[in-house]
């Protein structure tokens, strides 16, 4: 028997209720599903909302605005640095071999389809997924998504659909305006350091593009800009316990967001290689 | 907007079972409310007033059981068509819920927007129900400008736009000072006496319905004077219900609960 109201004996704290180690697993494997399943869900309706009304177009300006230009001087910034660096990383190994030239082909291809779709979907991951989460968690925590809801709106055509397709046509853009910075970067690299002429550069960089190069580099972005806002959405949607909660999904935003697109990337590499051999 | 001569059933909670992964909350709930009538929903905090409120509103579904508001059985109705039945409830959160990153005006004037009214007819329907909770000067401030007290009025203000036939508050004078509760509930009294709103008050302060109970608003004096209304639009008929563990404690009028013997209502009245 206990001593003190506060006390459990032995049996008490040993109760029948403790969940097994099994159970545990088995909990946490059927949330994970169940999450899965959900941002299934919240991703399947997000688009399917853009081609049935009501329709939120000011809402989704907004959202250009704030996503496409609010991440531009970051976009441009990080662009031009990693043009100039693969120039000084790659022009010391070319100059080896005597092929200084090839500096522009090997930056273009890898700007347009790699670093540059994959570089801005991180960055605007980490700038507008954590943004769209705190956003949308902020206002699940004062019910103000439960007042939209109250008064008759669908919190996923008012908050969610814009959001993607905002993302859908901005990333896209900021990944032409990165590649392009990034090739200035590499150029003004290639002039001052290896002594190339800035004709050369350009001539090499653009000659050596195919259009599979191209619809690479865009169809990653656009795959890039999908995950990154509606893991933000979702992750703010589901925000449990209060603003501690929203602090742990902006995070958690920009973590997942960050890991499926570099997932994404690997996969959609192999396609592209695939699809380059097949066609 | 309903009038005080309907008899007929705003509202119908029938066996109503909600749970979360915690256990059931509202176990069994059955109750309903006549068009034009008060229902003051009492009990301690958790005992279950926002979900029922939630689920009278559409905003969740019952586990087991069924509701039937405005003649519709809301229970079963998918998401698409409860977005169009919410469109006729009024709700007044807790915290007011205002959006905040829209100014006053465009908070009160969001229905109306979504409905796609004209412009030139929301802004004097703003100002109307603006002036009615007497903050029409607040049109171009935002929410994190305005105390407590009135942010809650806005928020009735957004409510009472769309002139919904029932309104349901959650808590409205939760956290705030007496004198500010006392406009809040002199608020609610002149939406119901005015326009003849079906109402129901989720709150933790008996104080707050003994108010609607046993006063009325006059609206040709435009003053709130004790006691019923003087019967040309109908009696302000106000019922008590006290929840308890998720189930109902006790339904009466306010002369029962005022009468009891019953020592955990007595707690109440304390």
């Amino acid at each position: 028997m206990p001593e003190t109201p506060l006390q459990v004996t032995h049996s008490q704290s040993n109760d029948a209720g403790t969940p097994s180690v099994m159970e545990v697993l088995t909990d946490a494997a059927k949330h994970s599903v169940l999450q899965v399943q959900d941002y299934a869900k919240l991703s399947y309706d997000s688009v399917l909302n853009l081609f049935t009304p009501p329709r939120y177009g000011q809402d989704t300006v907004q959202q250009m605005d704030d996503i496409g230009v609010g991440s531009l001087p970051i976009v441009l910034l990080s662009g031009f640095f990693i043009g100039a660096v693969m120039v000084l990383q790659t022009g010391s190994q070319f100059q080896r071999f005597g092929q200084v030239s090839l500096t522009g082909d090997i930056v273009s291809l890898a700007l347009v389809r790699e670093l540059g779709p994959s570089i801005t979907g991180l960055l605007v991951a980490g700038r507008c997924s954590s943004g769209i989460a705190s956003e949308l968690g902020s206002m699940l925590v004062t019910e103000q998504v439960d007042a939209m809801r109250a008064m008759g709106t669908d919190p996923g055509r008012k908050l969610v659909s814009p959001r993607v397709l905002a993302s859908l046509v901005v990333v896209p853009l900021l990944t032409t305006i990165s590649v392009f910075i990034g090739l200035v970067g590499g150029m003004v690299a290639s002039v001052f350091s290896l002594r190339l002429s800035a004709t050369t550069f350009w001539q090499r960089a653009i000659a050596i593009l195919e259009f599979s190069d191209l619809m690479q580099g865009f169809t990653k972005s656009v795959v890039f800009a999908f995950i990154l806002s509606t893991v933000g959405c979702y992750q703010g949607l589901n925000v449990r316990g209060g603003t501690q909660g929203v602090g742990r999904a902006t995070t958690q935003a920009v973590v997942v967001s960050s890991v499926l697109i570099i997932v994404a990337d690997t996969f959609l590499t192999r396609l592209a290689l695939f699809l380059a051999d097949k066609l | 907007m309903a009038t005080r001569s309907d008899s007929t059933e705003a509202l119908r909670f029938s066996n109503v079972w909600i749970g979360f992964d915690e256990g059931p909350i509202l176990r069994g709930l059955s109750f309903s409310i006549q068009t034009g009538e008060t229902l003051v929903l009492l009990g301690e905090t958790g005992t279950g007033k926002t979900l029922a409120l939630k689920l009278a509103a559409g905003l969740l579904r019952p586990d087991t059981g069924t509701v039937r508001a405005l003649g519709q059985d809301i229970s079963a109705k998918p998401e698409r068509e409860l977005l169009q039945f919410r469109r006729q409830v009024g709700f007044v959160f807790q915290e007011g819920a205002l959006f905040d990153s829209l100014t006053v005006g465009e908070n009160v004037a969001y229905r109306l927007e979504e409905d796609g009214v004209p412009p030139a007819e929301i802004e004097p329907r703003v100002q109307e129900v603006l002036r009615f909770v007497e903050l029409e000067h607040t049109s171009e401030q935002l929410p994190s400008e305005l105390s407590g007290g009135m942010r809650r009025r806005v928020s009735i203000a957004r409510a009472l736009i769309a002139r919904p036939p029932i309104v349901l508050y959650d808590s409205p004078t939760a956290g705030l000072d007496p004198i500010t509760s006392q406009t809040i509930i002199t608020l609610i009294l002149r939406l119901r006496d005015v326009y003849h709103v079906t109402s129901v008050l989720a709150t933790h302060r008996l104080q707050d319905g003994f108010a609607l109970a046993n006063f009325h608003f006059d609206p040709k004096a435009r003053t709130v004077r004790r006691g019923a209304s003087d019967g040309k639009s109908g009696p302000a008929v106000t019922r008590f219900l006290v929840l308890r563990d998720g189930r109902i404690y006790f339904e009466g009028s306010p002369e029962d609960m005022l009468n009891t013997k019953d020592r955990y209502l007595q707690r109440f009245l304390i």
